[in-house]
């Protein structure tokens, strides 16, 4: 049969050249958010009673001497292999605070992803298909309101209720020092929580959006009208289509997922990436800033690109070309 | 006769939403006739119960808590609205502009627009105020900027649509300049999906800026905003005391609100197909 | 009696509540006998045809009638016991392209009923599919069902969709304008293809159209519709010549539609003059060659089916698409070939008509305000010089403007709208208006109305017209000459009866003869002479 799978192969190619050239282009846009500051950043962060040579060695330390291209690649190239600089407040070198936190956001990220995509898929798809009914239009008011309510304001009903009421989940998630797995899963239950109920919410709403608009195509109503029962209409039918539209929004929602990470992580005083960012923007500790946000975008861009892959890979159109 | 019309074929969930909407706007724009005191004014202790003086007590500085929620009502929503409005005006023209040109005009909108949308909002948000510093004019610029890009994907995407129209073509035979295009036969054809969205966009706005204020990055003190009120206050949490929730609600109502007449304009705009 | 419908009544959703589309509507249907059923849009065909099998459409519902199938109820039945009736009536839908699943290869679409209904085993239902492939006259049927739908072309899909409605060996099967979407030159083989395949296997049909001559070859018995309600139903034969209701002779009467013959009045220097043309989507060729005058006065037919470039040709005199070579001249003058570069008058001069009046007026601005700007722009006209210039546009189109002035687009019918796309044209007072397919999204009398209309205002102003279509019908009533085009060249033009009567060209006489006639015995004397 057409085995020719080369204009797919090429598709993804672009694709990847794509993300790769949008990875680079942001790492330019973060690197130059330091560049953007009006006046000068060791001046500011010194404060205005440094004395000149204090801000001269300063301005040395940082390499703010050098021109700004030669920067770049002094700092991308230190970014390849895992040298982020030193932290202006601690001194420290960036990755060294980095390295845990990660960790821990990477963790919690999935934990909410492994509960909330498998519920959103599945709920998103049977209110498709019980379009109109009174669990459609319920799950349609309460998913408004989920993604209406901000991310903190959950958090804290959360917390105000399975915490400070029920006394079930530890209000602080700091997992400590070498925690056990069981340990980890129950101190970050109510952040992991938080972060499904919201991505859940926006993720159920897409994925019934696509699964209708699937449901709407004429080829469901022929099917319908050869006699084939509703599952295999669903399962046969509608399914192989609604793949690529439902991957694109799982990877959308991961950037719900990011920001509420970062929302998330401050309220229960998680020991995670976007608690150090937020601080870090707070103390204008830049290296740290641009670390965290190389990461959040880069992740942010693996994921979407991964799903663009994943969605031409599942199209007939392009898997069986002409 | 219109309006009537609209109004009497709401939904229940829309009619809800558009009256609170209502509520809140008289709240903001009564603020000073309706707060008993200054936002920033320190009237008793710290944390004073609920009751008395205090109807909803006092905060971690002393200042009148429902004061400081009708004040916020007045800074939050007003400095989410004009960001809102700024992103429009921006989104909307540069959208409208890359679907009537086309060409290398779109090319260059585009893909700049890839690459601000290629960030999480608020990851993008966070680095930019870092090295801009925080304030209110860098806070609606940046917020306004990365926003409309999302409206300039929606104008250009709905533009695009009625450009291939035939009256759009009959218009550029007759000899139409752009601007009579895109004002005259382009936006009146997609004023109700950009409308839509400016419902979808506030929601978005203002819970961004009520997440910065939350992380501290938001209005500066003493400003009352609903989003810093729950930071000062939050420690109240964990000795199940809920006042904090009470911004937090103030927010969440607002944009459910919204969202529920927003639902609805996008249920009739997509027609009685369900 | 195979099928018996008693009564049906169905409404459909509608802003204010439920409006009527079937008032009560009977049919019936013997085994093996083909019903044909025409009117034109809105007379509830297709609702009338999904509610044989049972089906109703969302958004729809049955207020009262039965469906008898074999006696059955199918409207009465529970949804497992409809399900299974299913496989002895079948469908074949108007779009093909659609209605086949994209990710499906056509061999496991044809064998899912025969699955779901246990009809037969995998390795029977192949074979089988391959017998109505090759009866279906598709290329290599023992490979051709291991393509996907986008691999195999628009008539070819059709053919496949009649073949998978044949797979469980229905008792009745419902078309639904299965051939509408087609080009005439293909239309026919399916046509043949069709009725050889039915009347083979003794299927019953139910066959919806709007076309008069392709239902007239497919039919035992016609029924005409109009509004939801039956206005006559008689044998093919008696209905073709002898219709009883003034509706149905006014369908057939519309076919005889004739401008009165004209003398032209020899004019050395054409309104418009299509010099050596050659054009290209990116690096796609679309015409090469192509030269052909418009005289003063005259309305020239360019005759082509899609991809032919008829189309093309009008973006490149109106200066949407700027020609690789060759040029375009409007009274012996050329016409920059830019639209950019044209001045007003010569963009006043040329006009143009469009084939859907829905898209071609701007539904947010009324008709005073659309036939306003033209007289604004082009001529200055402002306060009563415009108001009385718009009095008269209106007249000239037929329209009281006191009524339809002030209204939206939205307001009017589908032919009402196209008298407006006229008067915008008559606005700028052009030489020269293009005409692109502009009847053919309408009703029949509809259609004629817009015609007559066409040739009146031409008589009193001395328009010249091109007139893009692929309806031989509407060639034949208006046009003084005919331009034939295929894949972007000429393959004849000249005088109406040069290239028509007969037709000279080979390609002409393929056209000519594939156009379905409302004679009973067309398509079967075509297969006969060897032309399908």
């Amino acid at each position: 049969m057409s085995g020719n799978a080369h204009p797919l192969r090429r598709l993804i190619l672009v694709r990847l050249g794509i993300g790769l050239l949008t990875l680079w282009v942001i790492s330019v846009l973060v690197f130059m958010a330091v560049s953007l500051l009006p006046g000068d950043i060791a001046q500011q962060v010194l404060g205005q009673g440094a004395t000149a040579e204090t801000v001269a060695a300063f301005r040395r330390e940082l390499g703010l001497d050098q021109p700004l291209i030669q920067r770049y690649f002094a700092w991308i190239g230190g970014v390849l292999t895992g040298d982020f600089g030193n932290s202006l407040a601690s001194g420290r070198p960036v990755a060294d605070l980095l390295s845990a936190r990660l960790g821990n956001t990477l963790f919690l990220a999935a934990y909410a992803a492994v509960l909330g995509v498998p519920l959103a898929v599945l709920l998103g798809l049977l209110a498709a298909l019980w379009r109109g009914s009174l669990f459609d239009k319920s799950a349609n008011v309460l998913t408004l309101t989920a993604i209406s309510f901000p991310e903190f304001f959950i958090a804290y009903i959360l917390m105000f209720w399975l915490s400070v009421q029920m006394g079930w989940f530890p209000s602080i998630a700091d997992p400590g020092p070498s925690p056990t797995l069981a340990d980890r899963l129950v101190r970050s239950f109510l952040p992991a929580l938080t972060l499904v109920l919201v991505v859940t919410a926006h993720m159920m709403r897409m994925t019934r959006a696509a699964v209708v608009n699937v449901l709407g195509a004429p080829y469901i109503q022929m099917a319908r009208l050869k006699g084939a029962p509703q599952w295999r209409i669903i399962t046969r039918h509608a399914l192989p289509n609604a793949l690529a539209p439902v991957i694109n929004v799982i990877a959308l929602n991961i950037a719900w997922l990011i920001t509420g990470v970062v929302i998330v992580e401050v309220v229960f005083v998680y020991p995670g990436l976007g608690q150090l960012m937020v601080d870090s923007v707070t103390n204008r500790d830049m290296p740290v800033v641009q670390a965290c946000a190389l990461i959040f975008a880069a992740v942010y861009i693996l994921l979407n690109l991964l799903a663009d892959v994943l969605a031409i890979a599942t199209n007939p159109r392009l898997m069986h070309s002409r | 006769m219109g309006i009537a019309r609209n109004l009497r074929h709401m939904t229940p969930t829309a009619m809800l939403g558009a009256a609170i909407i209502v509520i809140y706007a008289i709240v903001a724009l009564f603020a000073p006739q309706l707060a008993p005191h200054g936002q920033a004014e320190i009237v008793g202790a710290q944390f004073e119960p609920w009751g008395g003086a205090y109807p909803l007590g006092t905060d971690a500085l002393g200042r009148d808590m429902l004061s400081r929620l009708i004040w916020g009502a007045r800074n939050t929503v007003g400095i989410a609205l004009v960001t809102t409005a700024l992103a429009f005006l921006i989104g909307s023209v540069a959208g409208l502009i890359a679907a009537a040109l086309s060409g290398w005009a779109d090319l260059i909108l585009s893909r700049i627009v890839d690459i601000l949308m290629a960030i999480p909002a608020l990851i993008f948000t966070l680095l930019a105020l870092s090295a801009l510093g925080p304030g209110i004019v860098n806070l609606v610029l940046v917020i306004a900027v990365l926003d409309s890009t999302r409206v300039f994907r929606l104008a250009r995407a709905t533009a695009m649509n009625v450009m291939v129209m035939d009256y759009v073509e009959a218009a550029r035979l007759r000899g139409e300049g752009l601007w009579w295009i895109i004002f005259r036969e382009v936006l009146p054809n997609i004023s109700a999906p950009l409308i839509a969205e400016f419902g979808l966009r506030f929601c978005f706005v203002f819970l961004t800026i009520s997440a910065l204020s939350f992380l501290g990055l938001g209005l500066p003190p003493p400003m009352a905003d609903w989003g810093g009120m729950v930071r000062d206050n939050a420690v109240l949490i964990t000795f199940g005391d809920s006042t904090p929730l009470l911004p937090a609600a103030c927010i969440a109502v607002l944009t459910v609100a919204v969202n529920f007449v927003v639902d609805w304009m996008l249920h009739r705009a997509s027609g009685l197909k369900d | 009696m195979l099928l018996q419908i008693n009564d049906l009544k169905i409404e459909g959703k509608s802003e204010g509540g439920w409006t009527p589309i079937l008032h009560g509507v009977d049919l019936t249907l013997e085994r093996g006998q083909v019903m044909g059923l025409i009117g034109e849009s809105g007379a509830g065909k297709s609702t009338l045809g999904l509610a044989a099998m049972g089906f109703v459409a969302p958004g729809l519902r049955v207020t009262g009638g039965q469906v008898l199938f074999d006696g059955t109820d199918l409207l009465a039945l529970s949804i497992r016991k409809r399900r299974a009736m299913r496989r002895r009536i079948a469908y074949v839908a108007q779009s093909a392209a659609a209605s086949f699943n994209p990710a499906w290869r056509l061999i496991d679409q044809f064998c899912e009923g025969p699955k779901i209904h246990h009809t037969a085993s995998r390795a029977e239902s192949e074979r089988l599919a391959r017998d109505l492939y090759a009866a279906m006259h598709l290329p290599d049927p023992d490979q051709f069902g291991l393509r996907y739908p986008h691999q195999v072309s628009g008539g070819q899909l059709q053919r496949a969709m009649v073949a998978m409605a044949m797979a469980t060996r229905p008792d009745l099967i419902v078309f639904d304008e299965p051939t509408t979407a087609l080009d005439v030159t293909t239309q026919i083989g399916v046509l043949a293809a069709i009725r050889e395949v039915v009347e083979k296997a003794g299927t019953a049909a139910i066959y919806i159209t709007h076309d008069l001559a392709v239902v007239a070859q497919m039919a035992d018995r016609i029924k005409v519709m109009r509004h939801g309600r039956e206005v006559e139903e008689a044998p093919t034969r008696q209905m073709m010549t002898a219709p009883t209701q003034d509706y149905t002779r006014s369908l057939w009467a519309v076919r005889e539609f004739r401008r009165q013959p004209r003398d032209l009045p020899d004019d050395p220097v054409p309104a418009i003059s299509v010099q050596g043309v050659f054009a290209a989507y990116g690096n796609k060729d679309v015409l090469s060659d192509l030269s052909f005058d418009i005289p003063r006065g005259a309305t020239v037919a360019v005759v082509g089916e899609s991809g032919s470039g008829k189309s093309t040709t009008a973006r490149v005199i109106t200066g949407l698409l700027p020609p690789r070579q060759g040029q375009v001249l409007l009274n012996g003058a050329p016409l920059p070939a830019r639209l950019a570069d044209r001045s007003r008058d010569q963009l006043r001069a040329v006009q143009m008509i469009y084939q859907m009046a829905d898209t071609a007026l701007n539904p947010r601005q009324t008709i005073r305000q659309i036939l306003s700007r033209p007289l604004q722009f082009y001529r200055g006209l402002t306060g009563t010089a415009r108001d009385t210039r718009l009095a008269e546009l209106m007249d000239l189109i037929e329209l009281d403007p006191a009524r339809f002035l002030d209204r939206l687009p939205g307001e009017l019918s589908g032919g009402q709208k196209q008298r407006i796309g006229i008067a915008r044209a008559l606005a700028a007072e052009p030489e020269f208006i293009i005409c692109d397919e502009v009847t053919s999204a309408l009703d029949q009398l509809v259609a004629e109305g817009i015609l007559r209309l066409l040739s009146r205002l031409q008589d009193e102003t001395g328009v010249s017209y091109m007139f893009i279509t692929h309806d031989i019908a509407t060639v034949r009533a208006i046009a003084d000459a005919v331009v034939v085009m295929r894949h972007g060249k000429v393959m004849d033009q000249g005088a109406k009866a040069e290239v028509l009567d007969p037709p000279r060209h080979p390609y002409t006489q393929e056209l000519l003869r594939s156009v379905p006639q409302p004679d009973p015995d067309w398509l079967t004397r075509r297969i006969a002479e060897g032309a399908v």
